[in-house]
């Protein structure tokens, strides 16, 4: 009946619909993250289940280097304390200073991932690959799998570098940045599992 | 160029598989016949398969549903004849074709027939019943809907491109490594399972924020209708579940495709690992099949009961009980491969607590009828049929949680018995009283009475005839999966149990006359009101079927039963002065190429085609950021238009009478404004 | 309404079977409710206890719908009609309590039932077992006697009244030995042993079989399980097996391994030392050891 001159509750509350359409989104990542964890939890088990069928085949005393796993480590969480400089930018509404430390991210991204491609490329070379032993086939599934969500991770990284170059931080955007954030940092925690439960072990 | 595919792949060595093939393509050619001679592409294409709404999207997966129970019946119905006839001689079945079958069977049965249902249902009718517009992410609501989907078509396209796995529908190791099955059916099935988990997780996840952050103003989680409260914990165990299939069914991919050694008999693997993992993912599975029945007959009891649900606070902690139990009993489905008697008394005991709250459930159910009004309308006998035949199978579940005994009965008949005695009862009961229960609701008129009381003693009677025999056969040692037999005391019970399956053949026959008949008389079975059974929770406060939009003006929650307390304080059908703008998410194709590109990478890597596993999966990732870059994927409905549907809402309300089943003779009594008491 | 119906359509059914069952006899037929051994009936007295057990709960169901189906019918307005009766605390208490209190019950008889019937616990009337070593094969099972330092293919001979000490492997996927008149399974994994104690009170003959399926020959992975009535026929027949001309040499194992599908029973005068341990060690670390493919299979594997 009436035109919608004057707005009604929920008209003027649209942008409070919004903010909840954002809070939502982020809650559902967060449960998508657990049902991840599970994934990587699984696959934790699964190479402690197989520490030891290595099959007559090489150990991972025998394969890790510390200085590689170091390199890596430390790629990693630079990666994730930059994001973080992302996102205090981001709360500054600073698209350059977004921008940069977006790549920068970026870069140290890949840096892990080329440390991580040599690693596997030299195990793979001297007979040690995933199809050698069932150690080595459960490490390559746990250390590959986080790998694999890193190039992920990289490639959401590109696209929001993308879509802060074309829409400006915008509130949709911002919301993808936080939520790439949570996965940025979710993946270094899984690494830090990596390399405790992983390498450390096979190194003493 | 086209990996390991090759003209071999088709079916013409046997007549027994080129007829599925040549059934399985013609179905197919008929469904797009049919659509071009209704000349319904555009709305199929336009309204249907872009959309994002759930309620069309709940539509869409309980087709799906209906469609691989008959090709689900059709293994089983296949399995009964022949072992009613292979006593001594090979039957009509040879072995590779007889072990496909009981594979498929058990695989579209749980994947493709039980969890499009439940998430069908689920779809339509919780966000209605929390006062809520749509889901949480009705985007991914879709592509979960295509993936399962895609699932759904690489089980039906092994019928006509190679074979289907001969594993069984749990696919263990050694047997299903690429060693023992170098072919492309374990190929098959893994893929199919694989996709459509995927799908299945983020159901989970839309269910449970869709609950958590959508419900309307006033609806506490203590006055939630006790379907949603079993599809919450529903939801929490497919988020916890499903990444563990995940990891089973992708270790065991990884090596048959690339040579690992997961669970390879030499070379470090460890196939007791796989059936862990499968495990517990398979045992949480079951769970959220039969949660969300077990909320269905909540429902259906008190609305035919004519009462409020006894034990509300009782059903909400036995449920979480369940869901809880549910993670801490995985090994009972492997009690015989060798632990120690402290493990599996463990989890021995375990099992038989969990029995306890779903006893608490069935006494409550009992309860809600005691001094009840009982109208016995489908959906109620379905729930009475349930009651008294699912505790069968509990009690042969507690039996097989006894160590001892499982050891003695594990792989026999008996099991088999016991879990067709808690799915059919349970799970597929439930599912068909929802549908029958709900299907005024999504398409405003009601389904045939008789032809639905006719389909449940045909369900009923042939379940008792198909598997009580399983019993005994089970007693008498009879292991499960055996495509012939030479011990001739078998053979009596096997006949009736192919006596039984052919009275669900009527049943399901039952079913399908029913839409046929249902569709026929429309205009005389309408839904006037949106509240055919004088409901008590809030889906029956929208119109049938609903506008795209649910609730034009969200309700105001007070009371558990929250649209039978608004009945009686008079405010359930009142036109507000003023609408409102509404937001609503836009159509979108995505979703469904997600699902096509889905398919076609599990198609190429069955065949090993790798150029088009790739393309298939750039394809998806160029799907993704595409939508992940779309601001504007809402469009606003003005409140303009909302007031047009609405008025046109409360003016067939306005003929119609008050309360929809004033008519029937068990009616309680009083109408509507008056309430019952 | 016709409720009532169900429940008398759901009483024949039981007595139908029941009538059935006991019409049937003998061991071959009628396995678990007509046990042969020590193990076989443990388990079938536990299977009735708890039957009994859950008949506290069971029974008042069926009870209650059959009466509630009938008496609160709708048309029956005789029938008091309370619809806001949703809650009770003793029906509460009760419905928790009483399940609860047999789950309770039951577990008593399950941690002792699972600890006395472990398949990996001896059975000890004072007589020292027999040992037998069991192969699962593609598709058919290999026993050895290495203290007879015999092999038998599909046949498993034994002395009533003596404890079997059974170490079972697989030589191929996964595999469930039973002879359930006897007692209850065991799987057999390459690369690993597992164990089962089973025992005969009395003579008679038994057919025992692999029971978690492995292939296209699963159907006929069945064997005969014969126990004498007395040590001397078992003696005897060991000697009839040492009779044979064949033994049980790698190459004669190798041979035997093929899948094959309705092996006839085999005998072997002799046995390869240690066949049994080589058997398990050549899949572990790193053994280079793989299935030969079925060619009967290859021919539609694709």
């Amino acid at each position: 009946m009436n035109e919608g001159a004057s707005a009604t509750i929920e008209t003027a509350a649209l942008p409070f619909a919004e903010a909840r359409k954002y809070e939502e989104k982020a809650f559902g990542f967060w449960v998508y993250l657990m049902s991840d964890a599970i994934i990587f939890a699984l696959l934790f088990a699964t190479y402690l289940v197989m520490l030891d069928n290595t099959a007559g085949g090489p150990t991972g005393q025998q394969l890790f280097s510390l200085e590689r796993a170091a390199g890596e480590t430390t790629l990693l969480l630079l990666s994730s304390t930059t994001f973080g400089f992302a996102s205090v930018a981001l709360a500054a509404s600073n698209r350059p200073r977004v921008l940069q430390w977006l790549v920068v991210t970026a870069a140290l991204g890949l840096g892990f991932l080329f440390l991580e491609f040599g690693e596997f490329n030299g195990m793979i070379a001297e007979g040690a690959g995933p199809d050698r032993s069932g150690f080595l086939s459960a490490f390559f599934a746990l250390v590959g799998t986080h790998g694999l969500h890193v190039s992920v991770g990289i490639i959401w990284i590109l696209v929001m570098i993308g879509q802060v170059l074309a829409k400006g931080l915008t509130r949709p955007v911002a919301s993808r940045i936080m939520r790439l954030g949570l996965f940025w940092h979710f993946l270094d925690i899984i690494w830090i599992g990596i390399f405790s439960i992983v390498y450390l072990p096979g190194l003493i | 160029m086209f990996g390991r595919l090759t003209i071999d792949a088709f079916p013409f060595y046997s007549a027994i598989a080129a007829s599925g093939a040549a059934i399985t393509v013609l179905g197919a050619l008929s469904v797009i016949a049919l659509i071009t001679y209704l000349r319904a592409w555009r709305v199929v294409l336009f309204d249907w398969v872009s959309s994002l709404d759930h309620k069309k999207i709940g539509i869409m997966y309980v087709m799906l549903a209906l469609v691989m129970l008959m090709r689900g019946f059709i293994d089983a119905a296949m399995m009964r004849s022949q072992q009613a006839i292979a006593l001594g001689n090979e039957g009509y079945l040879p072995a590779d074709h007889f072990d496909q079958i009981f594979t498929s069977h058990g695989t579209i049965m749980i994947f493709f027939m039980a969890m499009p249902f439940l998430s069908g249902l689920i779809n339509h009718i919780m966000p209605q019943q929390i006062g809520a517009r749509d889901v949480a992410f009705p985007f991914m609501n879709a592509v979960s809907l295509w993936l399962t989907a895609a699932g759904a078509g690489l089980v039906l396209i092994s019928l006509v491109i190679g074979k289907f796995s001969t594993a069984g529908w749990s696919g263990y190791p050694p047997y299903s490594g690429a060693e023992y099955n170098p072919g492309v059916g374990v190929d098959y099935w893994l893929w199919a399972v694989l996709i459509a988990g995927v799908g299945s997780t983020m159901s989970g996840i839309n269910f449970l924020v869709t609950i958590l952050k959508c419900r309307a103003p006033g609806m506490h989680l203590f006055r939630m209708p006790l379907f949603t409260w079993t599809v919450f914990v529903t939801s929490i165990l497919m988020i916890f579940a499903f990444p563990a299939l995940t990891v089973a069914c992708g270790l065991l991919a990884l090596d048959r495709t690339f040579g690992m050694h997961f669970f390879t008999n030499a070379m470090g693997g460890n196939m007791m690992h796989y059936v862990n993992l499968f495990w517990l993912w398979g045992h949480p599975e079951v769970y959220i099949l039969i949660l969300p029945a077990f909320g269905v007959f909540s429902e259906v009891v008190a609305t035919f009961s004519q009462k409020r649900l006894f034990g509300y606070i009782s059903l909400v902690l036995a449920t979480m009980a369940i869901g809880i139990l549910s993670f801490t009993v995985w090994l009972h489905h492997f009690f015989t491969m060798g632990s120690s008697a402290d493990v599996n008394s463990f989890f021995g005991i375990m099992t038989t607590i969990i029995a306890v709250p779903t006893g608490v459930k069935v006494f409550d159910w009992l309860l809600t009828m005691y001094r009840g009004r009982l109208i016995f309308k489908p959906p109620m006998l379905y729930t009475i049929g349930f009651l008294v035949t699912f505790v069968i199978g509990g009690l042969s579940g507690v039996l097989l949680a006894l160590p001892p005994v499982d050891y003695v009965m594990h792989n026999t008949t008996f099991l088999v018995a016991h879990f067709h005695n808690m799915i059919i009862p349970g799970v597929l009961f439930g599912y068909l009283a929802g549908y029958m229960f709900w299907f005024p609701k999504a398409f405003g008129f009601k389904l045939n009475e008789t032809w639905g009381t006719r389909s449940f003693w045909c369900w009923i009677v042939g379940f008792y005839l198909a598997f009580m025999p399983l019993y005994v056969l089970g007693l008498k040692g009879m292991p499960r999966r055996m495509e012939h037999y030479d011990i001739a005391a078998w053979q009596p019970h096997l006949i009736v149990a192919a006596i039984g399956a052919f009275i669900i053949l009527l049943g399901i026959i039952c079913l399908g006359i029913q839409l046929a008949v249902s569709i026929r008389d429309r205009e005389q079975t309408r839904d006037l009101t949106g509240d055919p059974w004088n409901g008590r929770s809030l889906e029956w406060a929208t119109s049938s079927p609903p506008a795209p939009y649910n609730f034009a003006i969200l309700p105001n929650v007070q009371s558990i039963d929250a649209f039978w307390d608004m009945k009686h304080r008079g405010v359930a059908y009142q036109q507000p002065d003023r609408y409102v703008d509404i937001a609503l998410p836009k159509n979108t194709f995505i979703p469904a190429f997600i699902g096509g590109a889905a398919f076609v990478f599990g198609f190429a890597v069955v065949w090993y085609i790798w150029w088009l596993a790739v393309l298939a999966l750039v394809g998806i990732t160029l799907a993704i950021i595409i939508r992940a870059s779309d601001d504007e994927t809402e469009f606003v409905l003005p409140a303009r238009e909302v007031q047009t549907i609405e008025d046109a809402r409360f003016a067939k309300l306005a003929k119609a009478p008050r309360n929809e089943m004033v008519d029937d003779p068990g009616f309680a009594g009083g109408s509507v404004l008056e309430g019952s008491t | 309404m016709g409720q009532g119906f169900a429940y008398r359509l759901q009483t024949v059914a039981v007595a139908t079977w029941l009538t059935l069952l006991s019409t049937e006899c003998g061991a071959v037929t009628n396995p678990v409710l007509e046990p042969k051994g020590p193990i076989a009936h443990a388990q079938r007295q536990l299977l009735f206890d708890a039957v009994a057990i859950m008949m506290i709960v069971i029974v008042p169901v069926f009870i209650m719908a059959a009466l509630f189906t009938w008496w609160y019918r709708g048309t029956n307005r005789n029938a008091r009609y309370m619809p806001n009766l949703a809650y009770y605390w003793p029906a509460e208490i009760l419905i928790w309590g009483v399940p609860a209190g047999i789950i309770f019950w039951l577990s008593f008889h399950l941690w002792d039932g699972t600890h006395r019937l472990d398949p990996y616990k001896g059975i000890d009337p004072g007589v020292a077992p027999l040992q037998i070593e069991a192969v699962a094969q593609d598709w058919k099972w290999l026993f050895i006697y290495p203290e007879q330092n015999i092999a038998v293919v599909n046949e498993l001979v034994f002395p009533s009244g003596r404890p079997l000490a059974i170490r079972i492997t697989s030589d191929t996927v996964m595999n469930s030995f039973v002879i359930p008149a006897l007692g209850g399974q065991i799987y057999a994994m390459a690369g690993m042993q597992t164990r089962l104690h089973l025992l005969a009170d009395e003579p008679g003959e038994f057919w025992g079989r692999n029971v978690q399926y492995s292939g296209r020959g699963f159907a006929d992975q069945q064997f005969r399980a014969i126990a004498t009535a007395t040590e001397d026929d078992f003696d005897a027949w060991v000697a009839k097996v040492r009779a044979s001309s064949e033994a049980l040499d790698a190459a004669a194992y190798e041979e035997l391994a093929k899948p094959s599908t309705k092996v006839p029973v085999t005998y072997y005068s002799g046995v390869e030392t240690s066949l049994f341990d080589t058997i398990i060690e050549k899949w572990r670390d790193g053994g280079a050891a793989h299935h030969v493919p079925d060619t009967a299979e290859a021919k539609h594997a694709r």
